[in-house]
């Protein structure tokens, strides 16, 4: 009984974690329908910045807020390739992703940094107040929730707006008298923003820095978001938002499935894979969208 | 005033598939103009407005608005004093949107997109006023999202959203053309209510004959990228749709179809 308490919350953690990315996804993907692949790049670029700071001593939040202004300039750069540049989607992410690679292993370093005697958010600071048994998943939900409502909130504002209509209709941006480019920039460094923050809280959680992190983010960001829309599909009230962050943690629960059943943790971007191919093989059959 | 000046333009310059559609082409638009364009497909109707708007950059020439270069003005920066109305009911509105958001979007034109609400509530009542002269019944449906409304209903919508903040031209590219023929008659009264009463320069292009003959108050007919027909007040008056038709048939038997 212990050990499936401890998978679901185990579960839980991961998925509210990389819901904040999801939550990022959703931008880009649904709202602008812009496949971006920087996110891969964007992802470990907060986890470095937050090891970086963590191992001086930086006050952990500072070190998130330090995680989401890397994250939005990593997706201004997206944003300027495919703009201004006029670089197709997925090559800008692409470009944006590689350049990464070699700025996060300069702003660490190297590959690994591991930081396990510095305060993090979930040992330090407001974590005290909670039990420890359930610290991290009552974290990692709180920060997921305050960013959803966050992006509620935007989503509702004039801006936001703006940016709906551009994902729906560029020629109306146009005729609002708005450069749909600045748009789509926008979205970018809102995207880039939560991929490096959901990152960087993934980082505090485990405690280190691996190059490598980031490998199948957008993978695990699209599968949560394709798996949150068919959930909710039918019911037209469930907010976007709420979605993404479900899809998120079923995503999760499925990979953790995967492990429960014996597969060995290092199978685990095999899982990933062959998991959202799935997600797209069934979301394809069930209405032949012409995404998948 | 809208002045088009020594416009060239010619489409694949350097390939096989190299046309000249304008060379050296003047048109002077008055305010408060009302004209309809007619002309065959491939007579340059749509590229002139393509290129009034800036979605279409020209070779060389001047495009002049009150006196003032406009010609090196983006599309979007045109849009400031320009509305457009496309033939397709889908490019004027956003689907996935309320027909509220709609209205409040349009609202904003011309002005800050910031992080105040999209939606200010103290407008609603003159959307529900400005989506009742529609007469379809879209005022109680102000939550209902634009992508579920018929075409129809989409048009006038992108009608009413085109127009609603303060314009110098309003651009019409065939925009009865998918529309049914009820429709097509309620868009077309429509267009012609809102013209007068906000004293829009309007240039319309249509393959209606009838609403060519009927509305406005100056006629063109174009054909290779040339006016052959230029029809103003009393003379536009007088001309009728069988007229029209003639000279669209002789046009058409000089091309040899």
């Amino acid at each position: 009984m212990e050990a499936v308490l401890s998978i679901i919350i185990g579960i839980l953690e991961q998925g509210f974690i990389y819901g904040v990315m999801a939550l990022g996804v959703y931008i880009t993907y649904r709202i602008l329908d812009f496949p971006d692949l920087s996110v891969d790049g964007t992802f470990p670029l907060g986890a470095a910045v937050t090891a970086m700071l963590l191992t001086k001593g930086t006050n952990p939040y500072l070190a998130l807020l330090a995680a989401i202004a890397a994250g939005a300039l990593a997706g201004l750069c997206t944003g300027i390739i495919h703009v201004k540049f006029k670089v197709k989607d997925l090559l800008s992410g692409i470009i944006t992703m590689t350049a990464l690679y070699t700025i996060n292993l300069r702003i660490t370093g190297r590959s690994n940094l591991a930081f396990f005697n510095e305060n993090t958010i979930f040992n330090s600071g407001i974590a005290l107040w909670i039990p420890q048994s359930c610290r991290i998943v009552v974290i990692a939900i709180l920060l997921a929730i305050v960013v959803k409502l966050v992006m509620d909130w935007y989503l509702h504002t004039k801006s936001g707006f703006l940016l709906s209509a551009c994902g729906d209709n560029k020629t109306l941006v146009t005729s609002l008298a708005k450069d749909f480019g600045k748009v789509k920039i926008v979205g970018l460094i809102l995207a880039n923003a939560l991929a490096a923050l959901s990152g960087a809280i993934l980082c505090q959680q485990q405690r280190f820095f691996e190059i490598s992190m980031g490998t199948g983010a957008i993978i695990t960001g699209l599968g949560s978001v394709i798996i949150g829309m068919n959930i909710f599909k039918h019911m037209t009230f469930i907010q976007g938002t709420t979605a993404a962050l479900v899809g998120a943690v079923v995503y999760k629960g499925c990979t953790a499935l995967a492990i429960a059943l014996g597969l060995p943790t290092t199978d685990m971007k095999l899982i990933t894979a062959v998991l959202f191919l799935a997600v797209l093989v069934i979301n394809s059959r069930e209405k032949g969208d012409k995404r998948a | 005033m809208l002045k088009l000046e020594d416009i060239n333009k010619t489409y694949n310059i350097g390939t096989v598939n190299e046309a000249k559609l304008f060379a050296d082409f003047n048109l002077t638009i008055e305010q408060g103009d009302f004209i309809s364009v007619i002309g065959s497909n491939g007579s340059g109707k749509t590229t002139m407005l393509n290129i009034i708007c800036g979605s279409l950059a020209i070779d060389s020439g001047r495009l002049l608005s009150n006196g003032n270069d406009i010609s090196r003005l983006k599309e979007f920066q045109r849009a400031k004093f320009m509305g457009r109305v496309y033939q397709h009911p889908d490019m004027g509105t956003c689907p996935s949107m309320t027909i509220l958001q709609n209205m409040a979007l349009a609202d904003n034109k011309g002005k800050l997109f910031g992080l105040t609400m999209g939606v200010n509530k103290k407008r609603i009542d003159f959307y529900r006023e400005e989506l009742s002269r529609l007469k379809l019944g879209l005022e109680d449906k102000l939550e209902v999202k634009v992508g579920s409304l018929s075409g129809g209903q989409r048009q006038a919508m992108a009608l009413l959203m085109s127009t609603m903040t303060p314009l110098e031209y309003l651009i019409l590219d065939e925009h009865t053309a998918a529309l049914d023929p009820k429709t097509s008659e309620i868009i077309m009264a429509l267009t012609d209510e809102i013209v007068r009463e906000k004293q829009l320069t309007t240039i319309m292009v249509t393959h209606n004959l009838r609403h060519a003959a009927e509305y406005g108050n100056r006629l063109l007919m174009m054909h290779e990228g040339q006016v052959i027909m230029d029809k103003k007040g009393q003379q536009k008056t007088e001309t009728k749709v069988d007229e029209l038709l003639d000279i669209f048939n002789s046009i058409s038997v000089e091309c040899g179809n």
